[in-house]
């Protein structure tokens, strides 16, 4: 392990808990606990916990925050209430992607921005450039814990830590309070997995403690600590993007099916630029893809057409734990990107077929 | 850590057992933890003549998909065909069902290049 990397306030947790640690951006997070399959079933089907804490927070405070936020982001803050957040992304000016990230309305005039770790830099060196009218921006970056609770039994798990009520807290929104004996912890029912539960953002001090409560609450529902594997296979299941892999500088967010948190109601960063691609049509298209043969894709491997000419490339690939067969995701010509649609994918030395699918993929 | 005794390994986290003149080729318990869930076993050099530290076949992993390399020139025997199906073997006995091929040596001098148990636990710091 590179010797420069950041940890996590819960490091020595995970060691103990006999975590794989790897680096990701920056970071020594934990990969996998027990087996990469065990973990994404037990969210599937029961309740797991991720520690998120690489992820980046940013506080925008004033009352030009919201201006600022509808300036840089593609999506319409404008829409939420207190309490509530929303999927959106930084355009860049040349037709791709800064990051993809969470905005949570805290009140009229304070903000939550929930950014990928590896852009944290990126992200703020951007969004400061465009603060001219004197938005407050606090970088929290490093002073928050983010725990991602996860599974169909997560609720069950929570809800004795908690006088909040669990269940009033509808997808995509969020309340601040009491959670197992620390303050201020923001109870948000969002997540990456599409199995439902909650993210809880904790001040760095009550972390360990908030975790190890959370173990104990969880033990009845059986919630065991789950790996930045078990989230990636997760996420993939469901055909969410991944910076990085599926969405980056280069990437159009149209092509991205990132259309629907593209909002030209109102004025953004390159809002015409994507308009006019958005009117003139695009060329190709992100899709969920499942292996008819054997095999698995993985990031990087050509897609071809049914007569074996190259189309594009898997931007994102693994085994389904659900499935138990090779899923993927990626860039095809407009003309093969209806599901149902059959490409190949190149593994090794075989053509392989696979099948366009609708998302999510499971 | 196991990493028995009586075996030879390589740089490459492979294990050799060398038994009269069979010799069986696996994986070390240190890389089907690196890997993670193998779940797809691809070997299709079998009656073929590979040389050391060739390409004999492919482990997939839920995570990650990583090379077989041939510990020693030979031909591949034999495939490990119970591993089609339960691919899992190699995580859970990677020294016993979890073997992959058995060869044929055609080259007695490169033995002299495995390692020994000892200097594979130096290699892994284990």
């Amino acid at each position: 392990m590179e010797e420069n990397l950041k940890k996590v306030t819960l490091h020595d947790v995970h060691e103990h808990l006999g975590a794989k640690m790897v680096p990701f951006a920056g970071y020594a997070m934990p990969v996998r606990y027990s087996s990469d399959k065990e973990e994404h079933l037990a969210v599937r089907n029961g309740v797991g916990i991720f520690d998120v804490s690489h992820m980046g927070e940013f506080l925008l405070k004033g009352p030009k925050a919201l201006d600022l936020i509808q300036k840089v982001c593609s999506n319409d803050a404008a829409k939420l209430s207190d309490g509530q957040a929303q999927y959106s992304y930084l355009p860049n000016e040349q037709g791709g992607i800064i990051d993809d990230l969470l905005v949570y309305r805290i009140g009229e005039e304070e903000y939550l921005l929930v950014v990928n770790a590896s852009n944290i830099e990126k992200d703020w060196n951007w969004i400061s450039s465009h603060n001219v009218d004197g938005v407050l921006m606090e970088n929290i970056s490093d002073d928050i814990s983010l725990f991602a609770v996860q599974g169909p039994k997560a609720m069950e798990a929570l809800q004795a830590l908690t006088d909040i009520d669990l269940n009033s807290i509808k997808f995509y929104t969020f309340k601040i309070g009491e959670f197992a004996g620390a303050e201020e912890v923001i109870v948000s029912a969002t997540g990456y997995t599409g199995a439902g539960g909650f993210e809880l953002y904790v001040k760095n001090g009550d972390a360990i403690a908030v975790w190890k409560k959370i173990m104990t609450a969880g033990a009845a529902q059986g919630i065991q600590p789950i790996g930045l594997g078990a989230r990636d296979t997760l996420r993939m299941e469901m055909g969410y993007c991944l910076y990085g892999n599926d969405i980056d500088d280069t990437t159009s967010p149209l092509e991205a099916g990132l259309g629907w948190v593209t909002k030209f109601s109102k004025k953004f960063i390159n809002a015409e630029a994507l308009k006019t691609q958005k009117d003139s049509g695009i060329i190709k298209k992100l899709v969920g893809f499942k292996m008819i043969d054997k095999g698995i894709p993985r990031q990087g491997y050509d897609i071809l057409d049914e007569k074996g000419q190259p189309v594009g490339r898997v931007t994102s690939g693994t085994l389904s734990p659900v499935l138990n067969i090779g899923i993927g995701m990626g860039y095809v010509p407009l003309a093969l990107a209806k599901p149902g649609t059959e490409v190949r994918i190149a593994i090794r030395n075989k053509q392989l077929r696979a099948v366009v699918q609708k998302l999510p993929l499971v | 850590m196991n990493i028995p005794e009586a075996l030879k390994y390589t740089k490459d986290h492979e294990w050799v057992k060398i038994d009269g003149e069979e010799i069986i080729v696996g994986i070390t318990d240190f890389a089907q933890k690196e890997l993670g869930d193998i779940v797809y076993v691809e070997i299709e050099t079998e009656g073929e003549e590979v040389a050391q530290n060739e390409v004999f076949g492919t482990v997939e992993a839920v995570k990650t998909v990583s090379d077989l390399f041939m510990p020693l020139s030979g031909t591949v025997l034999e495939v490990n065909a119970d591993l089609e199906d339960n691919p899992e073997k190699v995580n859970e006995a990677p020294y016993e069902d979890g073997w992959m091929i058995k060869m044929q040596l055609s080259n007695k001098e490169e033995l002299e290049s495995l390692l020994s148990a000892e200097d594979y636990k130096t290699l892994i710091g284990s």
